[in-house]
């Protein structure tokens, strides 16, 4: 196998999202663990949170390039969930 | 599309019963806040951050494992899965570290109600990681073939879901038992 078949084992969009996933992870957790008080705070934090789901699906799972209605139904998913943990903590 | 469809049945099902219950836990702990983050300051918040590390690892691992069982290189393919399944048992090993200092200083399930939700939100997770190291096995057993059926790709594809499934509702699960006050 040559280097240039070695480099795409991991796809460029999945490497750039785990090292997304990484970065937001660890701020996630300095917002967290240094202001963690505050509705805007937890906001954040939440919405941070539905992002990385979704990379996680869209470029682990390989759901970006997957059927409109699994795509859609997962899309619809992380903003549901994002929505309603949000709300559930605002009330 | 990865996996087959009823790979996804289960999948997205897994994916909605969890969302039901973060949002029973977070309607649980809005009756009684202070006792909540009081409880929630006493968890270890870097151990946390540690497994969240190790799954994300673990995650990249399947990616790659997934990509080299593609390509045919059943080496990278074999290594791959093995650094994923030691990732799994690390997180199992911080797991029981945090279960076994939170029931030593008598924050176990039956505590509080913080307690009795981490316990068995992390609970149902770590079964779920235990479920997922058996899938890398199955995985494991898979790397070293020379060809693959359409069918059997897609299961070895949906195995590689389950182990992301995993890690996304771990991502989920930090901010809100470690992170949010």
């Amino acid at each position: 196998m040559t280097d240039a078949a070695r480099f795409r084992l991991i796809p460029r969009r999945a490497l750039v999202s785990w090292l997304i996933l990484v970065a937001v992870t660890l701020v996630s957790f300095a917002l967290g663990v240094e202001h963690g008080t505050g509705a805007a705070i937890v906001f954040v934090v939440l919405a941070l949170t539905g992002i990385k789901v979704r990379l996680i699906g869209l470029d682990f799972m390989e759901l970006r390039h997957a059927p409109i209605v699994l795509r859609a139904l997962f899309e619809v998913y992380c903003v549901a969930l994002w929505a309603v943990l949000s709300t559930l903590y605002l009330l | 599309m990865p996996g087959e469809q009823g790979t996804w049945v289960f999948l997205l099902g897994d994916m909605v019963v969890f969302g039901a219950f973060f949002a029973t836990f977070l309607v649980e702990r809005s009756k009684n806040p202070d006792l909540s983050d009081t409880s929630r300051k006493t968890l270890h918040v870097g151990v946390g951050l540690a497994n969240t590390l190790v799954l994300l690892a673990s995650s990249l691992f399947v990616v790659l494992a997934i990509g080299a069982v593609r390509v045919g290189a059943r080496s990278i393919a074999t290594n791959a899965v093995v650094a994923a399944m030691v990732c799994g048992l690390i997180f199992i090993a911080l797991k029981v570290f945090e279960y076994r200092s939170a029931v030593m200083v008598g924050h176990g399930p039956g505590a509080n109600h913080f307690y009795l939700y981490y316990f068995v939100l992390t609970g149902l997770h770590l079964f779920h990681v235990c479920v997922g190291i058996l899938v890398l096995s199955f995985l494991l057993t898979q790397t070293r073939r020379t060809e693959f059926s359409t069918t059997r790709m897609a299961i070895v594809e949906g195995g590689a879901c389950f182990w992301h499934l995993v890690d996304l509702l771990w991502v989920v699960l930090f901010p809100l038992l470690y992170l949010v006050s």
